[in-house]
């Protein structure tokens, strides 16, 4: 990665909250209700593991803090700006005592140019004008809302805890305090059709908001979710028709929906599924897909520096009460890291650059891959504009098929 | 040396019904003479092979040589000749029988006798051999020995009211059946001054000795520096080495004379020169004629194999030519499949043995395969007045060339309980077979004869057999020579594009339902691609079936984020790691099972 002030390399920060007021019914993520009791053992054991990282932070230089969940929205404020002090002070950035000098640092991440980017996502339902303000103080400068739908039935059905009133207030809330903000959208509900999602993006736009993540639903083994339409979802996957779930052509006007109407209204589709106005783009989220390092503190939270991936315990009392433990510890190999730089890479509209591919392993992109891109450019699922590779329409349609084509024989 | 009396020996096997306790007899047999200790003792000695304990089926001929001391006071020496057990192998067990004087017939004292038992004991009978029976497994708490032997009685015709009722399994009563030998099996004749006259009943390949011939000295003697001639293959060598079994090891002597079983080695570098049934002469003493019954056996079953991994082809190649070694049956011949590349038309004496070979390249030699479907020799008799013998599908001539074809029969004999006879006979029907006769056996059983094209039953009859039976249908054929019949290629188009290793004959009447089964089976099978891929049956210009398989399905937007990195790797090596397993034809990439998954489309 670029190398910043002095010898600092730079470094996204992933902090996890893994609390919800209810989980979602499609929700695989590690999230729990949890007492007050609870988040607060929670948050103090999350301060204590950034605090002793410390030594290590002090080496980085922290471009994007990401602060995801669960919800964590439904903290108390003061435990999210509590957290980010933290944060800086392990990072070396001095941001508490203005007496002596100091500037507070966290004036700048207000601005517009801000050197870090720090998000937090939020529920409607627990957000308030009052809670925004002390994110803002606290430092956060980006905002992520998870709404999935516009429709109340729909809402009730995947077991949100908001309606769509209730989201435009915390949407008008978060834009009185803050420019950037995201918001979360789902496609592919059980029953839903094109034309209520067609209605759901052009409620959404309406507000607009200068990020937008667009999913499909992904039926997950585990959830409530998977008792109710796992056997549809294998019957589509197999060509049936499905009963529920919308079939795979509806699906697909969805997508080339989402498309059109976002590139209506001036987004830009910077990966797979995220579309932003020019100088949006999600800087943390850019990083996992450019290979940068990041560090995740939390239940579960995952890590990746100098080719070397672990996460943290998945389990909360071992995560509460023993001592930190990095695990499944991976050392890439450089055939690892180069497949990931390209299956990763590929993600992103801009695709992969090949200069930094060849500056990065000491070889070119067609020195390890040519056959597969010759294979994939004649198929018309990758193209080549100037030093990127980036996949067509088509290879974004099929993008697993593409992506795997990346991995090299073991 | 020791003198062996010609008086105390006894040159006999074991014959039964798969499952009846042939090889457990002769484990306890030779365990109770004291051949083994107890510690050597391996489950089942004779069956050398993994595969063939894995199985529970014997696959070549073993033979071993013990010392029993009788009641008479008197030491016997028993060489025990163990035949295998199944049709494939069927003359290879007639000539094992060649090479004894008796044999024991173990009966399931449940079961009674099926039909192996009979085909089994008929064929001993052909041979002249004393056959006395033995009541086993009479522990089961379903024996009933006095009926079987009263069925043995009425069947087979032969005395059993004295035979030995044994468990092999616990050894009970084994001790009676070592009598028996002695007293029931005739010692063996001949003079050991004649001219030699050994048959060969098996052979083995050795990296060491060259090729190991097993033989029983009909007449004459035969020791080391001896000129021995090959009567039907010509071929001559000078004797090396004489000697008889031990178990599992060869023990030299002097000199094997009329009357006793034993080994020659003489630097043969090939098997093929020692065929099963073969007559050993001595070249300079030579005998008048050689000894009855041989015939070179020919390939029933012919399949391609072909290396899944292409690089292994000379792999294949030298695996093939080290099993050929002991193996004189197993033919094959380099052919190019434009959908597989280079491999190899194989024959086989049958299904059996087809899995046998594949199993031991696959376990022995790690080799990957493709298997296509086994099919049979055709005789396709073209208007130019030859005969061609088909093997590959893909070699049919135009059919305009053709006047007309034959496809091998096969004189089956079904031995059932009645309430399934009518069940047994509409399977019969279905494949095409030809009603000759039924005849009971006892008020609950019959057996049914009938012509069956052997095609018809290479694949699954016998799984059918038995699940339209319960269990309870016992099964064994034999060659029947050839009959004319309306048969036709059906070939598979995948993508427009022929698949030569998917062509198969197949009966007129059978092509459409076959050739639809196959599109489904097809459809299932190839994973979705870029595009959509048209799966066509055919039979010349004219197609018969089609099925669609759809394009590949769009993927869902699916995020991924730090903590999904792992996952979506793990995702895409899944994808990636199916397709290894395939084979590309034109831009289609089709799963290597796919070959023979016509063995399977009659699964219901």
């Amino acid at each position: 990665m670029q190398k910043k002030e002095g010898n600092k390399k730079s470094l996204g920060i992933y902090v996890h909250i893994p609390f919800c007021v209810k989980k979602c019914d499609y929700c695989d993520f590690l999230s729990q209700t949890g007492s007050k009791n609870m988040q607060e053992r929670y948050v103090r054991r999350l301060l204590s593991e950034i605090r002793c990282h410390a030594p290590l932070l002090g080496q980085y230089e922290p471009d994007s803090i990401f602060i995801g969940g669960g919800t964590p929205s439904i903290l108390e404020p003061a435990w999210i700006a509590h957290i980010l002090d933290a944060l800086c002070l392990a990072c070396g950035i001095k941001i508490k005592d203005t007496r002596e000098g100091y500037i507070d640092v966290r004036e700048k991440f207000r601005s517009a140019d801000s050197p870090i980017e720090i998000t937090i996502e939020c529920n409607p339902g627990t957000l308030d004008l009052e809670k925004l303000y002390v994110y803002k103080k606290a430092g956060i400068n980006r905002i992520s809302l998870g709404l999935q739908s516009a429709n109340d039935a729909e809402l009730k059905l995947l077991g949100r805890i908001h309606t769509w009133e209730q989201f435009v207030q915390s949407a008008n809330a978060v834009k009185e305090v803050f420019a950037n903000w995201n918001v979360d959208l789902m496609s592919a509900l059980p029953g839903q059709s094109t034309e209520s999602y067609r209605q759901s993006l052009e409620k959404v736009l309406a507000l607009e908001p200068p990020h937008l993540s667009a999913y499909s639903l992904i039926v997950e083994e585990g959830t409530p979710f998977y008792e109710r339409y796992g056997a549809d979802m294998q019957a589509r996957d197999r060509g049936e028709r499905p009963a529920v779930l919308p079939s795979e052509e509806e699906e697909r006007r969805m997508y080339e929906m989402t498309k059109e109407l976002l590139s209506r209204h001036g987004f830009s589709r910077y990966e797979i599924s995220n579309y932003a106005r020019s100088g949006y783009e999600c800087r943390h989220n850019l990083r996992y897909w450019r290979r940068g390092d990041y560090i995740g503190f939390g239940l579960g939270a995952a890590s990746c520096m100098d080719n070397v991936r672990w996460h943290n315990t998945e389990n909360m009392e071992e995560y509460l009460t023993q001592p930190h433990k990095r695990q499944d510890v991976q050392h890439l190999t450089e055939n690892e890291q180069m497949e990931e730089c390209m299956f990763l890479g590929l993600r992103c509209m801009k695709g992969v650059d090949t200069e930094q591919f060849c500056r990065q392993f000491g070889r070119t992109v067609e020195m390890v891959f040519g056959e597969v891109l010759a294979d994939l450019e004649k198929k018309e699922l990758l193209k080549q504009t100037g030093k990127y590779i980036q996949l067509t329409q088509f290879g974004i349609d099929v993008s697993n098929y593409v992506l795997a084509q990346f991995l090299l024989e073991k | 040396m020791e003198t062996i009396d010609q008086n105390k020996i006894r040159n006999f096997c074991i014959i039964a019904h798969i499952d009846h306790g042939k090889s457990t007899l002769a484990d306890r047999i030779i365990e109770m003479t004291g051949l083994l200790t107890n510690r050597e003792m391996q489950a089942q000695v004779l069956d050398n092979m993994e595969l063939e304990r894995e199985r529970g089926i014997t696959i070549k001929a073993q033979t071993v040589r013990i010392v029993y001391k009788a009641r008479d006071g008197e030491e016997y020496i028993f060489n025990l000749i163990d035949t295998p057990g199944h049709v494939d192998f069927n003359y290879e067990v007639s000539r094992s029988l060649a090479a004894c004087d008796g044999a024991i017939l173990v009966v399931d004292a449940a079961q009674g006798i099926e039909a192996q038992t009979l085909a089994n004991v008929y064929l001993a009978l052909d041979h002249d051999l004393d056959v006395f029976p033995v009541i086993n497994k009479i522990d089961l708490p379903s024996a009933d020995p006095q009926r079987v032997m009263d069925e043995i009685e009425d069947v087979i015709g032969i005395e059993a009211q004295g035979a030995p009722c044994i468990s092999a399994k616990s050894g009970l009563n084994v001790e009676e059946v070592l009598e028996q030998i002695v007293e029931k099996i005739p010692a063996p004749s001949g003079d050991p001054d004649a001219p030699l006259q050994a048959l060969i009943f098996d052979s083995l390949y050795d990296a060491y000795k060259g090729v190991i011939i097993f033989c029983r000295i009909k007449e004459g003697t035969v020791k080391k520096g001896t000129m021995i001639r090959m009567m039907a293959t010509k071929a001559e060598f000078e004797t090396v080495e004489v000697g008889y079994f031990g178990a599992g090891q060869f023990i030299p002597c002097e000199e094997l004379s009329a009357g006793m079983v034993g080994y020659i080695t003489a630097s043969i570098k090939n098997v093929t020169d020692t065929r099963v049934g073969d007559t050993v002469t001595d070249k300079n003493n030579p005998c008048s004629s050689p000894l009855p019954g041989y015939k070179k056996v020919n390939p029933m079953v012919y399949c391609g194999l072909y290396p899944a991994d292409g690089a292994k082809y000379q792999d294949l190649r030298d695996a093939l030519d080290k099993l050929q070694l002991n193996d004189a049956a197993l033919q094959f011949e380099p052919e190019t499949s434009v959908a597989l590349g280079f491999g190899f038309r194989c024959g086989f004496l049958g299904l059996l043995h087809l899995e046998v070979i594949q199993e031991r390249l696959e376990r022995e030699y790690n080799l990957d395969l493709v298997t296509t479907a086994p099919g049979v020799v055709y005789k396709v008799h073209k208007t130019d007045g030859t005969c061609i013998e088909l093997t590959n599908p893909s070699n049919l001539p135009d059919p305009s060339q053709i006047e007309y074809m034959e496809e091998p029969m096969v004189k089956a004999e079904i031995m059932v309980t009645s309430e399934y006879i009518g069940a047994i006979m509409d399977l019969c029907q279905e494949r095409r077979g030809i009603y000759i006769s039924m005849e009971y056996m006892e008020e609950t059983r019959a057996l049914l004869k009938y012509d069956l094209p052997l095609n018809e039953i290479i694949y699954d009859f016998f799984d059918a057999l038995k699940s339209r039976s319960r269990g309870y249908a016992s099964f064994d054929y034999e060659m029947k020579g050839y009959a004319g019949s309306e048969l036709v290629k059906l070939d598979i188009l995948i993508n427009k594009e022929e698949v030569d290793a998917l062509s198969f004959i197949v009966h007129a009447e059978s092509a459409y339902e076959r050739g639809r089964k196959m599109c489904e089976k097809l459809k299932e099978e190839i994973p979705r691609h870029l595009f959509e891929i048209p799966i066509q049956a055919a039979i010349g210009s004219k197609i018969i079936a089609r099925e669609t398989v759809k394009a590949m399905r769009k993927d869902v937007l699916a995020k991924c984020y730090g903590g999904d990195i792992t996952r979506k790797r793990k995702l895409l090596e899944k994808q990636k790691e199916g397709k290894k397993r395939m084979r590309q034809i034109g831009n289609v990439e089709i799963p290597q099972k796919v070959f023979m998954s016509v063995l399977k489309l009659e699964d219901k």
